[in-house]
């Protein structure tokens, strides 16, 4: 019915920011305002996070497993075997982990969000939610954002802890290493100061999946070509975002802590 | 301010003359094409009326602008006295609960039950928390639409006629004073479509609702018009009852009545 207006690219991408910085400030307008949705947000977690697990510790399991098989053969020219543990704990903790597991979440979780949310705009269900008086903002986008900014940290440290496991049996393929004496190294070699950053920034991971997921989700177009479109941008836009704050958070830490 | 007009939406007399819906000049384009030219239309209370006219004439779009979905470029569209254009968030809030929104497909909430998708304007809408009246409220709406059994069933284990019914009955669980139709019997078949058609009438005649039904269901407007309104390019070109229009001489309504004894 509505005839399509043709828009410089420019004006598209300023138009584009500003509806995300206004989705941005509703979303936080609404976690404050109005009853919070505690069984859709409780579901969320639950679909975002424990249905997220197997996938996110199969890939967790199997970096662990290539890093050290990738690094032995470097590690061992040098004469630094010994170094293995130390080596996968500090990069799969500070930068690995993290990232690969944002990037496997944005994978399933932004698609998700991004699909489910665009095919209740195809079939008109935001619009009912919406003429019917309640607010699809608080019980759609407010529930997935914050269950995927509470999940994906948490997923990140299931991840990081089945990808040292994962390294510890690769170790011993070709090494022999107890248990103990493996983790003791591994524990030994991290400081808080490589844990808590890579925690913090895998907040903002959490928070990129599920915003873009649910931003790509509502301002979809009418049509069931669109929800593929949704989902797609979704990720793409997600996994775009997670290297940006990747890179600007390992400035800051680089600054706040390695100078 | 706010709470004057609050009051003014909820307290309004009640009498058959009143008129719940009135618009004046509306218009309403879409970059360069405009969509409503010229709509112009008054609702009374319990009046039910149809609204024929070819796909994308804008049928749907002033149905859209009467709950706020979009808002109108130019004129006055007034819903129980209030402008909804300078309404506010809030004052738009109150008002979609007295505005009952059939969509085309049902749009019931796929990732719920039937029971689910009534509880919901119960619970976040009208705020109740007596699970037993919240369950009353529920078998009873179903019960008026003849869908009771399906209470537990998911909606992609409904039919289309049931999920019709079932997104009829989300509608009047509030118990709206306005019901807008959004082709109500589209893609159901003649026997079904026929049974939303009486529903539909059913409604009025128990809850006392005013209606706007968009359809291009010639028997579902014959069944359940007060009064037929024919919409062309943007503007009614033709206005009275079924009986009326169909001994029109004008060749725009003709083509509508063509195929009815």
């Amino acid at each position: 019915m509505a005839e399509q207006v043709v828009i410089p690219g420019w004006k598209k991408w300023f138009e584009n920011i500003g509806d995300q910085v206004w989705f941005f400030f509703k979303f936080f307008r609404n976690i404050f305002t109005g009853g919070f949705e505690w069984s859709e947000f409780v579901r969320q977690c639950y679909e975002i996070g424990y249905r997220s697990m197997m996938l996110v510790g199969i890939t967790s399991f199997i970096m662990g497993v290539v890093l050290i098989v990738q690094l032995r053969p470097t590690l061992v020219a040098f004469g630094a075997a010994s170094m293995l543990p130390r080596t996968l704990s500090v990069s799969f903790i500070r930068e690995i982990g993290p990232v690969i597991i944002a990037i496997i979440c944005a994978g399933k979780i932004a698609s998700s969000i991004g699909a489910e949310l665009g095919s209740m705009k195809v079939t008109e269900q935001l619009d009912a939610m919406e003429v019917s008086g309640a607010n699809p903002t608080q019980y759609l986008v407010v529930t997935r954002i914050l269950a995927a900014t509470f999940m994906v940290p948490l997923l990140s440290v299931i991840g990081d802890a089945i990808g040292l496991f994962g390294g510890f049996l690769a170790l011993n393929l070709r090494d022999s290493m107890s248990f103990q004496l493996y983790f003791t190294k591994v524990i030994g070699s991290l400081a808080f100061t490589d844990f808590i950053p890579a925690f913090i920034k895998t907040i903002f991971f959490g928070f990129a999946i599920g915003f873009v997921g649910c931003y790509k989700g509502f301002n979809s177009n009418k049509g069931t070509e669109s929800v593929g479109i949704a989902a797609n941008s979704a990720v793409v836009t997600a996994s775009l975002w997670i290297f940006v704050i990747d890179a600007i958070a390992v400035q800051v830490t680089s600054l706040l802590f390695y100078n | 301010m706010e709470r004057t007009k609050e009051v003014d939406i909820q307290d309004k007399p009640k009498s058959r003359e009143e008129v719940v819906i009135s618009i004046k000049g509306l218009k309403k384009s879409f970059g360069e094409k405009d969509v409503l030219r010229n709509i112009n239309l008054q609702l009374k209370r319990s009046e039910n009326i149809v609204v024929l006219g070819r796909s994308g004439t804008g049928k749907s779009v002033t149905i859209q602008c009467i709950v706020g979905l979009l808002r109108q470029d130019a004129g006055s569209l007034k819903v129980f006295g209030n402008e909804v254009s300078e309404m506010s968030d809030k004052e738009l809030k109150q008002l979609r609960i007295k505005i009952g929104f059939l969509f085309q497909s049902g749009a019931l909430y796929d990732s719920m039950t039937v029971r689910e998708n009534l509880e919901f304007p119960l619970t976040r809408i009208l705020k109740l928390t007596d699970q037993a009246e919240i369950d009353k409220r529920v078998e009873e709406s179903l019960e008026s639409v003849g869908l009771l059994d399906a209470i537990d069933k998911m909606p992609s284990d409904l039919s289309g006629g049931m999920r019709k019914r079932a997104g009829l009955a989300r509608t009047i669980i509030v118990n709206p004073e306005i019901i807008l139709y959004d082709e109500p019997t589209t893609g159901l078949d003649p026997i079904t479509s026929r049974e939303i058609s009486d529903l539909i009438l059913s409604i009025q005649k128990k809850y006392k609702t005013s209606s706007i039904i968009i359809t291009h269901d010639m028997e579902c407007a014959r069944l359940a018009s007060d009064r037929v309104l024919i919409m062309n390019e943007g503007e009614y070109i033709a206005e009275g009852s079924f009986e009326e229009l169909h001994k029109s001489n004008n060749k725009t309504v003709a083509a509508f009545f063509k195929d009815i004894a």
